[in-house]
This record gives structure tokens, C-alpha cells and sequence, in this order.
């Protein structure tokens, strides 16, 4: 009797996880994941033999992708009760859910001889015992192969979260070498996760603060290359790239496309005086947008092409303004203790992220585009210059060490202010931009 | 023919400037500047003849400092333009460009920004003083190219500054 009770105890204990899976396995971020959710990811079974080792990297990337976001955690695989060696077999729901994966991604890679590849998935709700949407499929080439891994990944992160994606996308930041005083800077783009570097200029020059264009396929950035600061515009597939910008006597810097692509809107400094102006990416004749004696810079979109953010030490510091974007009276939404500078606004046009000099450190932080709600996500000797991932979630920025040793390298932190973790480069790395979901 | 004279001249600035380092008369030269050599010892270009790069980089001093977040010219900084501006008078085969600096205490941008008023506020009273706009450019580096590299206010200092660095016979 005493046995049967502690049997059915043990049962009803078991069944909890499913009664609390009643409905759609889901994590809702905003309300504080604090226990990521575990899930399982098989290699990917091999529906070649050429395809092996590709299907076990897929998977990889699958799972780096979402434990790399502090919302999941992955079931190692030697932990694995049964395997997926057919991806079309009944999947051994209890096997899974013995091992608490409340995920379970399976897929298969196919591989032509043409150097194409195809990769299937499907994501299971494993205590609900069902598929969770549709299976999908990717086509792709083998040199694109991280690229699919990603686009599987932000289809389960999108389902399981109810977000907008973010895996499939490009980094182009400043990679550095050199002693801190002779610093070399290259202007170099990457995957969002730190693979697939590709080094966009030569360190003859200094480059700074690369910014893509709304499709991804252009990026502009100021150059030392004509001996003066100058913007320039460099075409991502062919590497080409030319002078905005060049009227004798100026400096050009901080420049921000506008979001349908068309319109430039930087700094401009003439006589130590510097101003925003707007000028179109075809060329033309700029417009100024602020005349101030103060320094106006750093001017960013919201996303619906209607205001522009930017910093101004008109009150005295550095401080954020938001202003038609056709120029006008600027209203400040910055109030607090300490200096702001680098506004961008989010992609979903809630929130501006910008950095915080106070007291000696710096932050990267977010408010409302009113000013109100001011969170600090970061503290530091020394962060500077977020970037917005493309569903708005994550902010990548650099973090500089001090001393002469000092060593720059790029973060990247959820907007909960949880998950800081540095980006992997080979090099040291700088000014990063985020590019948007590549198609 | 006018044109093309101010094209080539423009070119050599901007080639002078992409090369610039703000110590190339630097450090490394041995030159004794508080001992007197005596007589007829003046050696053409190094650092005792007074039209040389170098006597006007280490005697006269190429470059002021600035306070925290302004480009406001000190009384010190007045004095070392002063001379500056006189030595640029009597040696009118060479034009300068300015290089305006700040601390790694800043943002990139906003730092830019700041060296561009640092270099401005030079050039204004070195033409304040007699010295022809047109001999003088202005170029910031913001904080991407500090002299001192410790993240302590005695290197800061010396950080925040403003350096004239002549380029010779261009001047026409």
C-alpha cells in the first residue's frame, strides 16, 4: 500500500511538467526567463554521405544559437536516451521528455554533388507531443552552409519565443591591431556570432564607426584616407567604394542611413563648429539640419523615417535631442546625472539605446523615446557605441580595458540588461553595426 | 594654370597630412637643448638652428593642452602660439596643419568633434597673430591617436592637446 502510494506520488510528480505545459510551449521574454529552457539537438541525420559532417555543424550552430541567447539551455548528447536516424520515424516522445527536453529540433541535411544543399527540421514540443509548426526547408549552397543552420535556428527562436529573428545576420565592425597609441584599424564584416570575417579595407587608414545600409548591401564609414576625416560609402559584394562627401576645409563623420536607403544624415564640422546635415546617398546638395554653435553628432532614424535622435552638449554636456527629419526645434529627452552620447533608435521604434558617462564609468542603457524608463545594461571602464540587433532584443557594442595595454573587443547584452557575453574575434574589434535579417 | 597650381599644392597637403605622426621630430633625438654648444655650432635643420622643424617642435613647442572637455586656450597655451606664430612669420616656406586631440574619457564621435574645436582655436589665434589662414589646416583625431597611453588624468592631460606639425615648401 505504502508502495503503490509512493508510485502514484512519483506518477503525479512526473505529470506536473505537462500539466504545466498546457498550451504552446513558449518563453515570454519580458517577463524574466530565469530558467532557460532546455531543449535536444541530434545531429542532423545525414541523408548523404557527403552530407555527415555538415549535419553534425548544423546542428552545432543550431544549439550555439539559442544557448547563445540566455533563454535556452541544451541537453548535452551523451545524455540522449534515443536518437533521430530517420527523419521521417514517429519521434520516442517519452525518451525525450525522460530527460527534460522540452525542445526537441530534428533535421536532415541533403547534400547534391552540385555543391547545393538542403536542410529539412522539424521542432517538437516534446510534453505536448507534438510537432510545434510546420517543417521547413532550406535550400542553400555548401559554402552557405551556417547561414541555413542559422535561419533553422531563428524559425525554433522565433516559434518558441514569439519574436522576431536574429541569427541570420552580419556584423561589420573596425578590426585593431597594433599598440594603443599606433592603433591599425580595417574595416571588417562578419556573422553575427563572430564566423565568416572578411576584412572590407586595408589599415593604411584609420576607419571608424561603420554603419549598414537598411539592406544590408552597402555600409558607410569615415576614413582618414583623403588625410582628413571623410565619409565614404562601400559597396559590400564588390567592395567598391568612394568619397560622400569632400568639400575642402571640412570634416564628414558620423554618418546613418535613413531607412529606405535614400538619404545620409552626418556631421559635418566647418570652422570647429560641428552640425548635422542630410544630404541623398546618390549625391546632391546637403541640407543642414541643425545650426548651433554647440557640437551636434551621432544622428539616428526612427525606424519610420520621421524623427532623427542625435546628441548635442548645447546645455552645456553631451545630452539626446529628438528633431523632425527635416531639421527643426529640438526637444531633449535626457535628464539624468552624467553624459549621454551615441543615441540609436530600435528597430521597433520603442526604445533608444545610447552610452552613459557618469562618474568615471561607462554604460550602455535604453530609454523610452520620451526619456523616460532609463535602464543601464552595462557598466565598464570604458562602453561605448551600441548597435541594435534586428528584432530589437540585443545591443552589441565595444568594450574597451583600460591602461596602456588597453584592448578593445565587442559585447553583446539582451535588453533585460541579462546574457553579457563578448563576441568572439580574431582580432580586437570596434565600432560594430548590426546589419538587418538577411533575406 | 592657377588652378592646376592649387590642385598640386592641395594634393601635397593631404599627402603630408595622411603621413602625419605627431612625434616624427620626436623623441628620439638626442639634442641637448639646455646646454649651450658655443659658438658657430648651429648645425642647418637640427634642433638649434631656429628655422628648423625640430627647433620649432622642441623650442618654440609644437603643441598647447587643454582642460576637460573645452577647447579653451590657457594662458600657457597662449604664450607657446604666441611664439608659434612668430616663428611661422619669419619662416613663411612652410604651411602647418593642425591636429586637434582629446582623452579616451569621451565617446568616438563626440571626441572628433572635440579635437576639431581643440585645432580650431588654434588655428584662429595663430591667424589672430598675423599668421595667413590659408598656410594652416585643421585635421581632428579625436582620441585614436593618444601620445600617453596610461587611463590616468597625467596621461589624459598631456592627451588633450592641439599639435601644429609644420609641412615644408609648400608655400607659394
Amino acid at each position: 500500500m505504502v508502495r503503490f502510494l509512493t508510485l502514484l506520488a512519483a506518477l503525479w510528480l512526473m505529470a506536473l511538467p505537462v500539466q504545466a505545459q498546457n498550451g504552446p510551449l513558449r518563453i515570454t521574454i519580458d517577463e524574466g526567463v530565469i530558467e532557460p529552457l532546455p531543449f535536444a539537438v541530434p545531429d542532423f541525420v545525414a541523408e548523404s554521405a557527403a552530407a555527415q559532417q555538415m549535419a553534425q555543424q548544423i546542428a552545432r550552430v543550431v544549439a550555439a544559437d539559442l544557448t547563445g541567447t540566455g533563454l535556452f539551455r541544451e541537453i548535452p548528447q551523451d545524455a540522449f536516451i534515443s536518437q533521430i536516424t530517420s527523419f521521417n520515424s514517429p519521434v520516442q516522445f517519452a525518451d525525450w521528455r525522460a530527460i527534460n527536453a522540452q525542445a526537441l529540433i530534428a533535421g536532415a541535411v541533403s547534400m547534391e554533388g552540385d555543391g547545393r544543399v538542403s536542410v529539412k527540421f522539424r521542432l517538437y514540443d516534446v510534453f505536448a507531443g507534438q510537432e510545434m509548426g510546420a517543417g521547413l526547408q532550406f535550400d542553400g549552397t555548401e559554402q552557405g552552409w551556417r547561414r541555413i543552420a542559422h535561419k533553422v535556428a531563428d524559425a525554433v527562436y522565433s516559434r518558441i519565443t514569439g519574436e522576431a529573428p536574429y541569427f541570420d545576420s552580419r556584423v561589420v565592425f573596425v578590426a585593431e591591431s597594433g599598440p594603443k597609441g599606433e592603433r591599425q584599424k580595417r574595416l571588417a564584416v562578419m556573422d553575427y556570432d563572430g564566423a565568416n570575417v572578411q576584412y572590407l579595407t586595408d589599415s593604411r587608414s584609420i576607419v571608424l564607426a561603420p554603419r549598414f545600409s537598411p539592406s544590408g548591401d552597402r555600409i558607410l564609414y569615415t576614413s582618414y584616407e583623403t588625410g582628413f576625416p571623410r565619409i565614404h560609402v562601400l559597396d559590400v559584394a564588390s567592395v567598391g567604394r568612394r568619397v560622400l562627401e569632400n568639400q575642402p576645409g571640412t570634416m564628414s563623420f558620423s554618418p546613418r542611413f535613413s531607412p529606405d536607403g535614400q538619404t545620409v544624415i552626418y556631421s559635418l564640422t566647418q570652422g570647429g563648429n560641428t552640425d548635422i546635415y542630410r544630404m541623398p546617398i546618390a549625391g546632391g546638395a546637403p541640407q543642414r539640419l541643425t545650426s548651433a554653435p554647440s557640437i551636434e553628432t551621432a544622428p539616428s532614424f526612427s525606424p519610420d523615417g520621421s524623427q532623427i535622435v542625435f546628441e548635442s552638449d548645447r546645455s552645456g554636456n553631451q545630452q539626446l535631442y529628438i528633431m523632425p527629419a527635416s531639421g527643426g526645434e529640438p526637444r531633449r529627452i535626457s535628464f539624468g546625472p552624467g553624459r549621454y552620447g551615441t543615441p540609436v533608435w530600435s528597430p521597433r521604434g520603442d526604445l533608444i539605446a545610447f552610452t552613459k558617462q557618469s562618474k568615471g564609468r561607462f554604460h550602455i542603457g535604453v530609454m523610452r523615446t520620451d526619456g523616460s524608463e532609463e535602464r543601464l545594461l552595462t557598466a565598464s571602464f570604458l562602453d561605448e557605441g551600441p548597435t541594435w540587433a534586428p528584432n530589437g532584443r540585443v545591443i552589441m557594442f565595444t568594450r574597451e580595458t583600460q591602461g596602456a595595454g588597453g584592448q578593445s573587443s565587442l559585447y553583446s547584452v539582451d535588453i533585460t540588461g541579462r546574457n553579457l557575453k563578448r563576441v568572439r574575434t580574431e582580432t580586437g574589434a570596434s565600432d560594430p553595426s548590426w546589419s538587418p535579417l538577411q533575406n | 594654370m592657377k588652378i592646376l597650381a592649387r590642385a598640386v599644392m592641395l594634393t601635397s597637403v593631404l599627402a603630408l597630412a595622411a603621413c602625419t605622426n605627431p612625434d616624427r621630430f620626436g623623441s628620439g633625438n638626442d639634442v641637448n637643448l639646455g646646454a649651450n654648444t658655443g659658438a658657430g655650432a648651429i648645425v642647418p635643420g637640427s634642433a638649434n638652428d631656429p628655422a628648423s622643424p625640430a627647433y620649432f617642435q622642441q623650442t618654440v613647442g609644437d603643441r598647447v593642452l587643454f582642460a576637460v572637455d573645452q577647447s579653451t586656450l590657457t594662458p600657457e597655451a597662449r604664450t607657446v602660439l604666441d611664439g608659434q606664430a612668430n616663428w611661422l612669420m619669419q619662416n613663411s616656406d612652410y604651411t602647418a596643419v593642425i591636429e586637434g586631440h582629446a582623452d579616451e574619457q569621451g565617446t568616438r564621435e563626440y571626441n572628433l568633434a572635440l579635437g576639431a574645436r581643440r585645432a580650431n582655436a588654434v588655428q584662429e589665434y595663430l591667424v589672430s597673430k598675423g599668421v595667413a589662414g590659408s598656410r594652416l589646416r585643421v585635421v581632428s583625431y579625436g582620441k585614436e591617436r593618444p601620445i600617453e597611453l596610461c587611463s590616468d588624468e597625467a596621461c589624459y592631460a598631456k592627451n588633450r592637446r592641439a599639435v601644429t606639425v609644420l609641412a615644408a615648401g609648400l608655400s607659394s
